[in-house]
């Protein structure tokens, strides 16, 4: 290919009909500035795109749910939805609560007292997320009949990861304590989560 | 023979088209000719929509929550009994202004409930209205189908200016003219009610709104008949499109960007091109 | 392919050309759309059409798929997932969905603009057939798209949009209602032709990006056309396309995305029907059941058509519906003329802006109510659509005396007649 051009000052160009163009910085400046505009336009329009698959308005409209506990009686749990995930409320025995209270917090995998992951007043009642910390089954040991595990809390059926009655991790292989969401008694018997 | 058959295809083709196309034309004109259409009676008497100023009018309008209140205030104590407005839920009310507090007492006290059934015994009963929950569907048992209001501003020619005539529409009776063409219109069919701005010009709804405050606006208002029908109307434009505002105030900013955007892509092009002919 | 003066890829740095080594991917770009590609130095601001047509294919495809992420495709649930989900909770989603929808109207938009520039410089003459052909199919492609997509919202139009045009099928003789059963998969538009439109709503657009991959290389085999329609003989003839295109097409992208964000921000309905805005009612069918605005000719075609002849009326109007796009597969053959540009053929240029007007007034006929006038006008205007293809132009192409063509695309431009500017021809035809 011909390289028209050898012979002009090094500012100057060729056009392709090989006419002598003048001098193209100025060029430079308008074309950086446009091509700026157009990335930081592109670059605008992907936000919305990302932001779509956000959780949307009506997702979000049902973050909080309003339980009535009234009807678990001690030594019972019951499964509630929150969020679209499971929901473990149980209403502890004395005899779980002392159970809990009885095992030395530095022992565990996940320090925490029962204290810390129930409500003052209301130290019977353990809410907690129904998934385990593993990778995200749902544990066995809120419905009636099904296996606690050996520390008599909770039992994970995919990997036997097993929780006590204070919901804490004992053994098998996940990290965390079963998450507590927030949650508030706005009665005795009744409990916003969220 | 064969080739030049083929190389005249295309004149048979089109000429038969054209043919028939000119029979249809002849029978078109023959038959409008020998049965001209006679004029019928919504053309005669359906009038266009009245003209009705908002302010979410043209491209940059943006709503009035004072207004939108107001409108919501007329579809709950006129509307809601019979009309639907299934697309919006109660949360939305916050967006015109209510707080969360008087959204879940609305919620809560709106008379229609929800439905649920029984898990364990397959009945069903109800449950008072949540925040996040859509309005409940109206289900009327009367003559008639009262539609869905959520987009009746967008389902409608003339939008807000249609639902604004329907509503303040039912006093205008068919001239003596018109009646005289269509005496069959001097007497409204039992259940219905004439309309002019209505397509069918019977319409199954009886006049919604009859007198003045009839509802009493808690801003101070006058609740005029007319200002009933400007305010639910205004209202229904909202329900139709509760972003629209938010999508007026993108589009100054997206158009002014572009606006320079282009204005630049413009300049480099030029000087791009600055020296060759083309 | 391409001239041989086209410049050479020659990657700089050693990722470049390790990647240039293994797998060309830069090289093929850079040939297609990059500075390897030489085209004619006097293309006018409709030559940017292709490349718009290609950033709407984009911008469908784009927010086609962040849609789907949130549309329910069943009879029960796709009204609400728009009209509530989408429009009202679905963060930006009102901006999709007008952008989504809008979208398809500047897609067609684009697309006539382009095949009309075709027709004026007859871009479909040799030895571009194959690039007009890929074309036509793209085109038929994007309107089967166009009205799948329009079925999805499950309002009125849609639901009876979907009722008219697979009834389109069962005038075919004896297999026609089976057919139409076939395609609605049940007796009337519900769940089942709901999902199998939306599972081609969705396949289709890839389609169309490969048949348009199929239309870039064919026209990178003789090279872009141009006003004069004179080909090109040199060097001094052509530009890189890269920056000279590129620059003009950044230029005519923006003013675009301004018409298209005018629509979007400001007028999202203005192109759309309030009826469609009724969720869909097997009961009961709108007054007045009209297309979207780029079907309108096409559907003026179609009810054109109330004479039987040997075969029902109906089955006439569906042929030539369907005859009024294919005869454009032999539009190539129809016009025998050597002289390309319109610039330089009288007569046709007088012909072609009688098409021009006979297609708006076809238009205008198929959106309005088929009141007898309008019928009459269609009747017309149909017959003047077949009569502009399959009779006055094979004549013309024989009869008529070309203007002088210039000797070459520079000469043209710099005579200052490179036929560049095709309104002030017409205005002068």
């Amino acid at each position: 290919m011909a390289t028209p051009g050898d012979d002009l000052p090094p500012d100057a160009t060729v056009g392709p009909g090989g006419e002598v163009l003048e001098n193209p910085r100025r060029r430079d400046y308008l074309t950086i500035a446009a091509v700026s505009f157009a990335g930081v336009g592109a670059g605008v329009t992907v936000l919305p795109l990302i932001n779509s698959m956000n959780p949307s308005a009506d997702v979000l409209a049902l973050s909080t749910t309003e339980l009535d506990v009234s009807a678990i009686e001690p030594g019972q749990a019951i499964k509630a939805s929150f969020r679209k995930q499971p929901l473990f409320v149980r209403n502890l025995t004395q005899k779980e609560q002392d159970e809990a209270n009885a095992v030395p917090v530095s022992s565990l995998r996940d320090p925490q007292t029962l204290k810390d992951r129930t409500k003052e007043g209301h130290a019977n009642w353990l809410i907690t997320l129904g998934v385990c910390t593993h990778l995200g089954c749902v544990p066995l040991g809120a419905g009636e009949g099904e296996n606690r595990g050996p520390f008599g809390g909770y039992f994970c059926p995919c990997h036997g990861s097993a929780y006590d009655t204070a919901g804490r991790i004992r053994q098998g292989p996940a990290p965390k304590n079963l998450e507590v969401p927030n949650y508030e008694f706005t009665s005795p018997t009744v409990v916003v989560v969220g | 023979m064969l080739p030049l058959f083929i190389r005249s295809i295309k004149f048979l083709v089109g000429g038969a088209f054209i043919f028939v196309l000119g029979l249809a034309l002849f029978g078109t004109i023959s038959g409008w000719v020998q049965d001209p259409p006679k004029e019928t009676a919504e053309e005669a008497m359906h009038h266009h929509p009245k003209e009705l100023r908002l302010p979410s009018d043209g491209p940059l309008g943006k709503f009035d929550n004072q207004q939108l209140q107001r409108g919501f205030l007329v579809f709950e104590k006129v509307c809601a009994s019979c009309h639907s407005l299934s697309l919006v839920s109660f949360r939305d009310l916050q967006q015109i202004g209510y707080s969360e507090a008087e959204v879940k007492k609305i919620a809560k006290d709106w008379p229609i409930k929800q439905p649920v059934q029984d898990p364990k015994a397959g009945t069903w009963g109800e449950r008072d209205n949540l925040a996040s929950d859509r309005f409940p569907k109206v289900y009327y048992p009367g003559t008639g189908t009262p539609p869905d209001l959520s987009l009746i501003t967008k389902a409608r020619h003339g939008g807000p200016a249609y639902v604004y005539s329907l509503l303040t529409g039912y006093s205008e009776k068919p001239s003596a003219e018109a009646l005289a063409h269509f005496p069959e219109f001097a007497k409204t069919p039992d259940g219905m009610h004439f309309n002019p701005y209505f397509a069918n010009l019977n319409i199954a709804m009886p006049p919604p709104l009859t007198a003045d405050d009839q509802v009493t606006f808690s801003d101070g208002t006058r609740a005029t008949v007319d200002q009933m029908a400007q305010d639910v109307s205004a209202f229904l434009v909202w329900t139709a499109e509760p972003t629209m505002q938010r999508r007026h105030a993108a589009g100054v900013a997206v158009v002014l960007f572009l606006l320079i955007a282009t204005g630049l892509a413009y300049g480099a092009y030029l000087t791009v091109w600055r020296g060759v002919k083309h | 392919m391409s001239f041989p003066w086209a410049r050479h890829y020659e990657p700089k740095n050693p990722l470049t050309q390790w990647i240039d080594s293994r797998l060309p991917l830069p090289r093929f770009v850079y040939n297609a759309v990059g500075a390897g590609y030489p085209v004619p130095r006097n293309l006018n601001y409709f030559w940017n059409f292709g490349v718009l047509a290609g950033v709407a294919l984009v911008v469908q495809i784009v927010t086609g798929i962040v849609l789907a992420m949130h549309f329910h495709s069943s009879a029960a649930g796709a009204f609400d997932s728009i009209n509530g989900t989408i429009m009202r909770d679905v963060n930006a989603g009102w901006f999709l969905r007008f952008a989504h929808a809008n979208g398809a109207s500047m897609f067609l938009l684009v697309v006539y603009i382009h095949i009309f520039r075709g027709l004026y410089y007859g871009s479909y003459k040799a030895p571009r057939e194959m690039v007009w052909l890929i074309g036509v199919v793209i085109f038929l492609l994007l309107m089967a798209t166009a009205f799948m997509g329009y079925v999805l919202p499950w309002g009125q139009m849609s639901f009876w949009g979907a009722q008219v045009i697979t009834g389109f099928f069962s005038a075919i003789p004896v297999v026609g209602e089976w057919i139409r059963i076939w395609l609605l998969g049940g007796y009337a538009p519900d769940d089942a032709a709901l999902n199998r439109f939306f599972s081609l709503h969705y396949l289709l657009p890839f389609v169309i990006a490969g048949a348009v991959i199929l239309h870039i290389w064919a026209l990178h085999i003789p090279g872009s056309s141009n006003p004069t329609g004179v080909e090109v003989k040199g060097e001094q003839d052509t530009v890189p396309f890269h920056p000279y295109y590129t620059a003009k097409d950044g230029f005519g992208v923006g003013v675009f995305l301004i018409l298209f964000s005018t629509l979007i921000f400001f007028f999202p309905d203005l192109l759309g029907h309030p009826d469609n805005y009724i969720p869909a009612n097997p009961l009961s069918t709108p007054a007045h059941i009209v297309p979207e605005w780029y079907f309108w000719p096409f559907y003026a075609i179609l009810r054109a058509f109330t004479a039987n002849f040997i075969l029902e009326a109906k089955l006439w109007g569906v042929v030539a519906m369907f005859g009024s796009i294919i005869l454009l597969f032999f539009l190539p053959w129809l016009d025998k003329s050597p002289v390309r540009s319109a610039n330089y053929r009288p007569m046709y240029r007088v012909a072609f802006w009688v098409l021009v007007l006979d297609v708006l007034v076809l238009g205008y006929c198929g959106g309005s109510a088929a009141t007898p006038g309008i019928v009459v006008l269609s009747q017309i205007c149909a017959a003047y659509y077949f009569a502009h293809f399959l009779i006055i132009v094979p004549i013309i192409s024989r009869l008529e005396r070309p203007k002088p063509l210039p000797n070459s695309i520079t000469e043209a431009v710099l005579a200052g007649k490179s036929g560049s500017r095709m309104t002030e021809t017409a205005v002068s035809a």
